[in-house]
C-alpha cells in the first residue's frame, strides 16, 4: 500500500496507472448513466406539481453537486501542493478547474431552462443562483490566473491560494436556500430524517450522482496525464514515449 | 407509455430535451478536449525530438 502511494507520487508511474484506470472508470460511468437515465426518464412517475419538467433534475442536481465537490477537491489538492510541494496535487488541482467550470455552467444552464416553465423566468437574482454564478467566476479566475503566469510551479501556488480563499463561497451556496428566502426550492434529499422525495425519483438521482462522480474521476485523470506530460517534457521517459508513438 | 408520450414529456419536451442535449455536449467536450490536447502535445514533442536529432 505504501509502495503504491509512493509510486503514485512519481509522474511516470502516475501516468501509467492513470492510463490503466481510465477505461474501467469510463465503463462503470457509462453503465451507471444508462441505468440512471432509464430509471429516471422511463420508470419514475411524473411529479404531482411539476409534471415531467422535473426530469431535468437528473442532470441539474448531480451537476450542481459536482460543481461544489470539484471545487473542494481543487482547493484541498491545491493546499496539499502548497504545503507539501507535491507536484501531483498541483496537477490534480489545476486539471479540476475546467471540469468544475463546465459542471457549474451545466448546473446554471439546466437550472435556467427548468426555471423558465416553473418560475416564469430564465434568471432571478436569488441567493442560490447568484452564489453559484460567483462559483463559475471563481473557476474561470483560477484558470485565467494559471495560464497567465509563465512559470507553472509559481502559477500553481498562486491559483491554490485563490482556490482556498474561494472556499468561503461553498457553504454560502449550500445554505443559501435556508439563510435567505429564495425562489430556488429547499433541500429535499439531504434533509434530516426521511428525504421528502419519492424513492423512484431518489434512486435514479443518486445513481446519476455517482455516475457524474466517476465521470469526473475519469476526465480529471485524462487531463492530469496531459499536464504531467507537459511538465515532464524533458524527462527521458516522455522522450521514449514520444518515440514509440 | 408510448414512444410518442416519452418524447412529448408531458408538454415540457423543449425544456427537458434541450437540457439533456446541452448536458451531452458538455460531457462529450470534457472527454474530447484532453484527447486532442494529448495528440497535439505528442505531435509537438515528436517534432522537437526530430529537430534535436538532426542538429546533433
Amino acid at each position: 500500500m505504501l509502495r503504491f502511494f509512493h509510486q503514485l507520487g512519481s509522474p511516470k508511474h502516475f501516468y501509467r496507472i492513470a492510463g490503466r484506470w481510465i477505461p474501467w472508470l469510463a465503463a462503470a460511468c457509462a453503465a451507471l448513466m444508462l441505468i440512471g437515465l432509464y430509471q429516471g426518464m422511463v420508470v419514475a412517475p411524473p411529479d404531482y406539481q411539476q409534471g415531467d419538467s422535473y426530469r431535468i433534475m437528473f442532470i441539474h442536481v448531480p451537476s450542481a453537486w459536482m460543481s461544489l465537490f470539484i471545487y473542494i477537491v481543487m482547493a484541498v489538492a491545491g493546499a496539499i501542493g502548497l504545503i507539501w510541494h507535491m507536484k501531483l496535487a498541483e496537477v490534480i488541482a489545476i486539471s479540476s478547474a475546467p471540469i468544475g467550470a463546465s459542471f457549474t455552467f451545466l448546473a446554471l444552464v439546466t437550472g435556467s431552462i427548468w426555471g423558465k416553465p416553473m418560475w416564469g423566468a430564465w434568471w432571478v437574482w436569488d441567493a442560490r443562483l447568484t452564489s453559484e454564478l460567483i462559483l463559475l467566476f471563481l473557476y474561470l479566475g483560477v484558470m485565467a490566473l494559471y495560464s497567465a503566469v509563465e512559470d507553472k510551479r509559481t502559477a500553481a501556488r498562486a491559483t491554490a491560494i485563490l482556490a482556498i480563499v474561494g472556499v468561503v463561497n461553498i457553504p454560502i451556496i449550500h445554505y443559501s436556500v435556508e439563510w435567505w428566502n429564495t425562489l430556488h426550492q429547499g433541500p429535499t434529499v439531504t434533509k434530516f430524517g426521511a428525504p421528502s422525495i419519492d424513492l423512484r425519483m431518489l434512486i435514479p438521482l443518486l445513481v446519476m450522482a455517482v455516475a457524474f462522480k466517476l465521470f469526473y474521476a475519469m476526465v480529471v485523470l485524462m487531463r492530469a496525464r496531459v499536464e504531467v506530460l507537459q511538465r515532464e517534457r524533458n524527462a527521458q521517459w516522455v522522450r521514449e514515449l514520444v518515440d514509440i508513438s | 407509455m408510448t414512444l410518442q408520450e416519452f418524447f412529448h414529456m408531458g408538454g415540457y419536451a423543449v425544456y427537458v430535451w434541450s437540457s439533456y442535449a446541452i448536458a451531452l455536449v458538455v460531457l462529450v467536450a470534457n472527454v474530447v478536449a484532453p484527447i486532442l490536447q494529448r495528440r497535439k502535445l505528442f505531435v509537438q514533442l515528436a517534432r522537437r525530438q526530430r529537430r534535436e536529432r538532426r542538429e546533433s
